[in-house]
């Protein structure tokens, strides 16, 4: 609105060709493969995705995009993953899709050379790969390590246990964070180096999802597996702002399905001889959670155009994922309420949503986790 | 017509011409939005200041040439706002002309009416007012009773108007009054009327607003006899137009002459704020909950900048076309006014004190800010109506 001078501040959005064709290639995919039927089908399922939609994924070059053409990859950014998670967001899709993405930033950031050369041709190709980074202590900050590596000989031996390692069951490869010689560390573990029994299924609250936890006790690794370790915790900046940037993703496209489930049901729904959606009470707090919803994708749009720039995209990616976070639980603990009954069964949709942001959220800090974070870069 | 090294020169002018003469201080406050001109002293200064970016080619650059207008781009006039904005000169006085009326003008007007009004709307020669609102029907706009009556070549007009902006300092007032009781809906019988303000049976009485200061008029219209070729359209269209005219408000409609009417609080301004409030000894911005609540007020008001740029990136906005541009006056309007409301709160017991007072704090810009943000989330439709109307027209949702 030009006749009004805001603040002196200019904020940054733009969208690349290449982002506003995958929004289109993402929406259509996604309604196709992942609608609200086949989500129910999968809730049961040991693998809670399919194998089929997620050949399909790589067929499409998706797990490419961030990795840079000499390596195999596309040689697109991470603004180009955003459209894509988000609208796997929408529907609520799961596969191993984003820890795979987040698997290939870490080894990109903070890989040996031998490691870039081999690994990352191989996750641009599909191989599945997840993240282990969770402990007991369940502290956000990522270099709170107490799982550890020590050397004997020329091998490590590993200790601990690691939880959430989200659809680890499917990965080939898995990145361990830990402590080795007083100092985070990063490794890359293949998975056929390890006995299933390490991998112990979570009851998780995010249904569409699946987590394990990963006994590390007495395991031997090379040396080799180690990744540079001076680059450890610019590594393990880098998986938090990659994997918050694209939780945001997922939770703003939830949050707008949601949004868009609940005003379904405020459309049709009828009581004392009105739909329900005619009462302010229900309509003037659907509009609430739109506008949070659309504030957070502003954020969300311009977190994927300054993720590369050092400091701004930091800011930005902690305001799209606090933002995101609060809109989708706001939404989706609403869309229950405004289910009534309905609201309050299995059936409804409702709940799975409200789940899944939970999830969300707990994944790579909360909202106020990442406020605390930006009032120190702000003040 | 869009030529780049043109546009780069007309840029370049129209900063240096607004660093030259941006006015140096006033020994009197001068009013941050349109609707805040409470004395005749800001009156003229802001007439004057109006008149002068005018006539230097920095208002209604776009607009037709023959009616007053400058004739360029749209552009152009973009890069003279921007120019303003960054010198954060005073406000465009005549607000209702340059953003209402005149757009309305030039997209549905006559030739003669175009004629007529818009180089004094531009030129502040002609100050306009708008006459929407009743004392008794005010978010409820369709049920307006003012009455306008044919009577040869006149309509005879009786009825009050309130929260007229400016309303005495106006020449013309966009007037929506009722020629038919009896129409089939109440929305039919109403017309658009372009009003003069000065005549017999015409009455503007100042509001004292809740700052104890002045902006707005009630106006009285008794047996106000005004001229048939006032009406705008035909009689019974009175209610589209004013629909209309609501959108260039409301900014989902543009056309606008350009500048700014409103001087927005920067959030910044409560940052320093906040360094220098004590708390339990302590700078407040020390204060973790403080802390949490300013990080809280950036990301919306960067939201909000944001909002109007992705609003111009299509694949951004295709699932609800006209979400970003009807939402943004609940949203902006709800958050200066928290912003403010904040602001108060970390002042300690100078949140006591008024504009006015040497020991308040920046002479109570916060304090005074916050009740005039009221003005913004009451004007223009209630932010429950805002609510209303997203949920309408943005959600698809029944009618109340």
């Amino acid at each position: 609105m030009s006749a009004y001078v805001g603040p002196g501040i200019t904020p940054t959005i733009g969208l690349s060709e290449e982002q506003a064709q995958l929004i289109d290639i993402a929406a259509a995919f996604c309604r196709d493969k992942s609608p609200m039927d086949k989500v129910r089908s999968l809730l049961d399922e040991e693998t809670g995705f399919d194998p089929a939609v997620w050949s399909e994924m790589v067929d499409l070059g998706w797990t490419g995009i961030a990795i840079p053409e000499e390596f195999g990859g596309i040689g697109l950014g991470l603004g180009e993953v955003v459209p894509l998670v988000e609208y796997m967001g929408r529907a609520m899709m799961s596969s191993p899709f984003v820890g795979t993405t987040l698997a290939a930033q870490a080894v990109l950031r903070g890989g040996t050379d031998e490691q870039k050369q081999t690994l990352l041709p191989k996750l641009a190709g599909g191989a599945p790969a997840s993240l282990a980074l969770c402990e007991a202590h369940a502290d956000w900050n990522l270099e709170n390590l107490s799982c550890t590596a020590k050397a004997d000989g020329e091998a490590l031996v590993l200790s601990g246990t690691k939880y959430l390692v989200i659809h680890a069951a499917a990965a080939e490869l898995i990145i361990v964070s830990l402590s080795y010689e007083g100092a985070p560390a990063l490794l890359v573990l293949p998975k056929a180096d390890i006995e299933a029994s390490r991998l112990t299924r979570e009851k998780i609250i995010d249904d569409t999802q699946r987590a394990y936890a990963l006994d590390l006790e007495g395991i031997r690794v090379p040396k080799s597996a180690l990744m540079d370790v001076s680059l450890a915790s610019e590594t393990l900046a880098h998986i938090e702002l990659t994997a918050s940037l694209l939780l945001a993703a997922d939770m703003c496209g939830g949050a707008f399905s949601c949004i868009d489930y609940t005003l379904d049901y405020l459309k049709t729904r009828k009581q004392f001889g009105k739909l329900i959606g005619s009462y302010q009470s229900l309509k003037h707090t659907a509009v609430d959670a739109h506008q949070a919803y659309e504030r957070a994708r502003s954020h969300l749009y311009s977190a994927a155009f300054l993720v590369d720039q050092q400091g701004e995209g930091e800011m930005a990616v902690r305001m799209a994922k606090a933002e995101a976070g609060e809109a989708y639980s706001f939404a989706a603990d609403r869309a229950i309420q405004f289910h009534g009954g309905f609201g309050f069964t299995y059936d409804c949709d409702a709940q799975l949503y409200r789940r899944r942001a939970i999830m969300g959220c707990a994944q790579h800090g909360d909202a106020r986790y990442h406020r605390r974070k930006l009032a120190d870069l702000m003040f | 017509m869009l030529d780049a090294k043109d546009l780069d020169a007309f840029t370049q002018d129209a900063k240096n011409w607004f660093k030259e003469n941006a006015p140096k201080e006033t020994d009197f406050m001068l009013p941050l939005t349109f609707m805040e001109v409470g004395t005749d002293e800001q009156f003229h200064f802001l007439r004057d200041w109006q008149n002068k970016v005018y006539e230097a080619g920095y208002l209604g650059a776009h607009w037709p040439k023959e009616y007053g207008g400058g004739g360029l781009d749209k552009a152009f006039q973009d890069a003279a706002t921007r120019a303003m904005a960054v010198e954060r000169t005073p406000i465009m006085l005549n607000a209702i002309g340059l953003n209402w009326t005149g757009p309305l003008l030039i997209d549905r007007g006559s030739e003669a009416e175009k004629k007529k009004y818009i180089r004094g709307i531009l030129s502040a020669e002609e100050i306009w007012c708008q006459g929407f609102s009743e004392p008794d029907h005010g978010s409820d706009l369709g049920n307006a009773q003012t009455r306008a009556v044919r009577d040869g070549d006149d309509y005879v007009i009786n009825g009050s108007k309130i929260w007229t902006t400016q309303g005495n300092y106006a020449d013309h007032m966009i007037l929506l009054a009722r020629t038919n009781p009896e129409a089939e809906s109440k929305y039919k019988g109403l017309s658009f009327f372009l009003a003069p303000m000065k005549g017999e049976g015409i009455q503007t009485v100042p509001i004292r607003k809740l700052t104890g200061e002045y902006g707005f008029t009630q106006t009285f219209f008794d047996d106000a006899r005004i001229s048939a070729d006032c009406l705008m359209g035909a009689e019974g269209e009175g209610w589209l137009i004013a629909m209309q005219t609501l959108e260039y408000e409301r900014g989902a409609r543009s056309g606008q002459a350009g500048g700014h009417v409103m001087m927005l609080s920067d959030p910044n301004d409560i940052i320093d704020l906040a360094r220098t409030a004590q708390l339990n000894g302590k700078p407040a911005i020390e204060d973790e909950a403080i802390r949490e609540e300013l990080v809280h007020l950036m990301t919306e008001a960067r939201a909000l900048g944001l909002a109007s740029r992705r609003d111009k990136l299509q694949p951004l906005t295709q699932d609800r076309p006209m979400s970003l541009a009807l939402g943004g006056k609940l949203s902006s309007t709800d958050f200066y006014q928290r912003l403010n409301a904040f602001a108060i709160t970390l002042q300690g017991t100078r949140a006591a004190y008024y504009v006015g007072d040497d020991s308040a704090h920046d002479n109570g810009i916060w304090q005074r800010g916050y009740l005039n943000s009221f003005s913004a989330t009451i004007g223009g439709g209630t932010s429950q109506i805002q609510r209303n109307i997203i949920g309408e027209h943005v959600l698809g949702l029944p009618k109340s």
